[in-house]
């Protein structure tokens, strides 16, 4: 879901989570830049030399952006088209950084590709002697899976809705816990026998100690803003990582699709209920789409979103930036890097079919912002990206790695 | 072998393209932008060549010998072809993303062309070489002894050399396909289709390369 939200306020732990949403840019601020500009007679200059000395240079290459058509005053649409390519980068940032977690994890740790059982929400195993078992097992996990999330969701709309934001606010508690403390330290042990460095019992304490308390201060209170995005991609990197190694292959593929026909069903579901005037004023937006527990012990995973920061104009302070800027949810990191891990881990060694994934993430999610400049709603984040990936993987996997392993082993290039 | 050899190759290959990146393209968040989406053209035309490529195998059963190598050379062409068709439509992509700004907006500037050609080269080209040379850098890490079957022990430097061949190579070709699209002069696109083609022929080392490190997985 892509909202505009002209605040972060308190209620802002109830985003939902698979969900891109942008937050409004600030129209008098960059107005008066803008006409000031303008009446200089060179209006790009004036705005680009905010954000980059070098293009002021770049002159025959320049790129200024313009707005929409139809509208004299471009100003808006400038800057919305302007924010759409600056925002779109600063997604990717994270989003790839999220993936390159994961990836040198499953590369290096051998833990996280080793199967070791399945969580309780995938119960049939996919050890079967027949193909048709194995589908009927995944497809079973799968909609079992889907059961607990909208069961979770259904559950937290409805403490939403009867306002007990303590028990919201606690179960966030809980889970940040969990990730930032548990998971961590199981991280961290495994990466230790990894490379078989010992760690003294004390300096363990102390390191996940320290680790958990500053990531528990800067997600839920205050913090720098670099530390607290850090964080969020540490903690979805982590439930990622959980996701890859108890979900069963075909399973994690069939609720990877699930998910998103899932995410998008919702998304019509929400649109069609959500009329236009409240749009605006619907400071939590869409609470049916509401979908928090990707969890393995049933606890929601981190419904927090991640806001890139943006460049501030000089004199802004911080607060203000969090007001604009996209803001993509945690669980859409969280799947697209379990899409690209398991393409990681698919055991072949291969490192096309990740990079494959990896590419075409990062155009769906070009496109979905590209929608989301044009459309100016809510959109989810997940549909497109995921069904690249999928598509992506499965082909690069059967079809274009005989083809340059051939091509490799011969020392063709093309 | 040893973390030398990966260092140094890795670097050869992707050195100037990186450099390339981090002073041109890094800047700006269009250009990035459209880097990805070069890179996506090249993959998707990859794509539909391996699957024509692989449909040839599979109507052919499969057959061992010298029906894999006319294979292999007829998928190589099919490939190339396939790439500059998916130059040319990237082309065009950009053509109408540039004319719809600038009827948006005649005052200002868009990219230029030349600017967009540079940039899809370099995408077509980073995506060519990472595509063609990571599996082998990655098996450059692990244990092995390169050309033990008589084979060339500078494999892996050969490769890295012609992996950032063709990464500037796509470079230039895109600068010069964009240009002659623009100019409309057509020969041109014919004489980059063949630079292309003779590039590819040059086949380092003829026959299957055995090197233990390709038979460890």
């Amino acid at each position: 879901m892509l909202t505009f939200m002209a605040s972060d306020s308190e209620e802002e732990v109830c985003d939902e989570r698979t969900s891109l949403m942008s937050a409004e840019s600030p129209l008098p601020r960059s107005c008066q830049e803008g006409q000031q500009g303008e009446e200089d007679g060179d209006s790009a200059a004036q705005w680009r030399s905010q954000e980059s000395e070098e293009d002021c240079e770049d002159d025959p290459d320049r790129y200024i952006c313009s707005g929409v058509p139809g509208r004299p005053p471009g100003l808006e649409e400038e800057l919305t088209l302007k924010y759409g390519a600056k925002h779109v980068i600063m997604l990717f940032v994270p989003v790839t950084l999220c993936m390159v977690v994961v990836v040198a994890t499953i590369k290096s740790v051998r833990f996280y590709t080793e199967k070791n059982g399945q969580l309780i929400y995938t119960p049939f195993t996919e050890d079967t002697p027949s193909v048709g078992q194995r589908l009927l097992n995944s497809l079973l996990n799968t909609l079992i899976m889907i059961s607990v999330i909208v069961v979770m969701t259904i559950f937290l709309v409805v403490l939403y809705k009867y306002r007990c934001y303590k028990f919201i606010h606690g179960w966030l508690i809980m889970s940040s816990l969990m990730l930032l403390f548990l998971f961590t330290y199981i991280y961290l042990g495994e990466v230790l026998k990894t490379y078989n460095v010992a760690m003294d019992y004390p300096t363990l304490f102390l390191t996940v100690w320290n680790f958990g308390a500053v990531g528990m201060v800067c997600i839920h209170w205050k913090g720098p803003l670099v530390l607290q995005q850090a964080y969020l991609i540490m903690i979805s990197a982590l439930m990622a990582l959980v996701f890859i190694k108890y979900l069963p292959e075909w399973s994690a593929w069939v609720i990877l699709g699930a998910i998103s026909v899932y995410a998008a069903m919702v998304w019509t579901v929400g649109m069609a209920k959500l009329d236009p005037p409240s749009q605006g004023a619907l400071q939590l937006p869409y609470d049916p789409e509401m979908e928090d527990s990707y969890d393995s012990f049933g606890e929601p995973s981190y419904p927090d979103v991640f806001e890139p920061s943006l460049p501030g104009y000089p004199g802004e302070e911080l607060e203000e930036e969090e007001e604009r800027g996209v803001k993509l949810g945690l669980g859409d990191f969280i799947f697209y890097s379990v899409l690209v891990g398991k393409a990681a881990a698919a055991g072949s060694g291969d490192w096309n079919t990740t990079l494959a994934c990896f590419v075409a993430i990062l155009i769906g999610l070009c496109l979905t912002l590209l929608l989301l400049a044009v459309f100016k709603k809510a959109l989810p984040a997940l549909p497109i990206s995921i069904t690249f990936g999928l598509i992506f993987y499965f082909s690069t996997d059967n079809l274009v790695r005989p083809f340059m392993d051939t091509l490799a082993s011969h020392q063709l290039y093309i | 072998m040893t973390a030398a050899v990966f260092f140094g190759c890795a670097f050869i290959a992707f050195g100037p393209a990186l450099a390339l990146y981090v002073f041109t393209i890094a800047t700006e968040p269009l250009r990035i932008i459209f880097l990805i989406a070069g890179a996506f053209f090249w993959l998707v035309s990859l794509l539909i060549s391996s699957l024509f490529w692989f449909l040839a195998r599979l109507i052919t059963d499969n057959r061992d010998g010298p029906t894999q190598k006319y294979l292999l050379i007829f998928g190589v062409l099919l490939s190339i072809f396939i790439q500059e068709m998916f130059r040319f439509g990237y082309y065009r992509l950009l053509k109408k993303a540039s004319e719809g700004l600038k009827t948006i907006n005649p005052d200002e500037t868009a990219p230029s062309m030349r600017l967009l050609a540079y940039v899809s080269g370099l995408g077509f080209g980073i995506m060519s070489g990472v595509f063609s040379f990571v599996n082998t850098l990655s098996n450059s890490l692990g244990p092995g002894t390169v050309g033990i079957h008589g084979d060339s022990p500078q494999f892996f430097l050969n490769s890295a050399f012609m992996t950032l061949v063709i990464i500037l190579l796509h470079v230039f070709w895109g600068i010069v396909f964009f240009d002659a699209c623009e100019k409309k002069k057509w020969y041109i696109l014919l004489i980059v289709l063949l630079t292309h083609l003779l590039v590819s022929a040059q086949v380092q080392g003829y026959g299957v390369m055995k090197s233990n490190a390709m038979n460890i997985f």
